[in-house]
């Protein structure tokens, strides 16, 4: 299935959870956020949200910034 | 003596840094050591996905532990993209709900857009976070933003990375009479005097970056704002002299050895 994820097309297995595409993407920072068709997703439901096709996953960090 | 408070929390150092624009990390780290600095503000951008496992996040670096870690809406155009960035923030930071608002009007000027603030400035305090927020030197805006129930209210000394210093210093004091909650300059600074100018006007703090991360030397450069706010403040609460058209001796007139 089709997701976009950081505004760009990624293909993903069906049946993927946000917990195992941050694993898969080799994301293991603490200080994210996830953002699902512009709803935050709590890390506690991170192993429970099953992707859906065409959802648009936001991941986000800070940065330096002013 | 009276320390800033902020949410609720003591601050020693009333600085306050910007985390953008450094050479690296450790120049970061360094700077942000140097100035004494309690409170950073940070950026909230998409994650560079596909990166090294290894490679560190800033936040590795400047702790939360260690540091109040005060996530901003630079880039924001509008109410709805800021409050939006907070929300994501707020989940970043496991609930810290204390954000540094800033809503622009355009990426030439970097000027803020007071209307879009104002409306996400109502949105974001009735959500329950804790808004320092960045605007004009607009002493009405400042009132209003604060009855809408802001933290802080920041205004600009001039524009973002301008180095022009305070550029109008009646209205920082106007805001600063009528305010009731913590002024800090944000915006503007280019050098130590700046601060120290800020700080003696009565400002409760300075927020900075662009004047430490673009110096020549960064991690002196933020030593230096550290002396500047310390010595404005003093100065400020010691009450300078009122200024006279004509100059007043400082050596009695009397008693000199000229004196038939």
């Amino acid at each position: 299935m089709n997701i976009i994820l950081n505004n760009t097309k990624e293909e993903i297995q069906d049946g993927t959870t946000v917990h195992q595409l941050l694993r898969y993407k080799n994301i293991n920072n603490k200080y994210i956020a996830v953002e699902i068709n512009r709803n935050v997703l709590p890390k506690s439901d991170h192993h429970k949200y099953v992707i859906q096709d065409g959802d648009k996953i936001e991941i986000i960090t800070a940065i330096g910034g002013g | 003596m009276k320390r800033l408070i902020i949410n609720n929390k003591e601050y020693d150092s009333r600085l306050i840094l910007g985390t953008g624009k450094y050479k690296d990390f450790d120049e970061t780290a360094s700077s942000v050591e140097a100035s004494g600095c309690e409170m950073v503000t940070v950026a909230i951008r998409r994650m560079n996905i596909g990166q090294d496992k290894k490679s560190k996040n800033l936040l590795d670096v400047i702790s939360p532990k260690n540091y109040t870690i005060l996530p901003n809406t630079a880039g924001c155009y509008t109410s709805e993209d800021a409050v939006r960035t907070c929300e994501l923030a707020a989940e970043l930071l496991s609930g810290e709900m204390l954000v540094k608002l800033e809503v622009l009007s355009d990426s030439k000027t970097l000027y803020p857009n007071v209307i879009e603030t104002i409306k996400a400035s109502e949105v974001l305090v009735k959500k329950g976070f804790k808004v320092m927020v960045y605007t004009t030197d607009d002493p009405i805006i400042a009132k209003e933003l604060e009855n809408i129930g802001c933290e802080c209210i920041m205004p600009l000394g001039s524009a973002i990375g301008s180095g022009l210093g305070i550029i109008n210093e009646y209205n920082i004091k106007e805001i600063i009479e009528n305010a009731t909650v913590p002024v800090i300059v944000d915006a503007g600074v280019g050098t130590a005097s700046d601060a120290c100018i800020a700080m003696e006007l009565g400002c409760d703090g300075v927020l900075m970056n662009t004047a430490i991360a673009c110096a020549k030397h960064p991690v002196l450069m933020a030593s230096a704002m550290k002396n500047a706010v310390i010595a404005g403040r003093d100065a400020f609460k010691a009450g300078r002299i009122t200024k006279k058209e004509i100059g007043t001796a400082s050596s009695p007139v009397h008693g000199l050895v000229t004196d038939d």
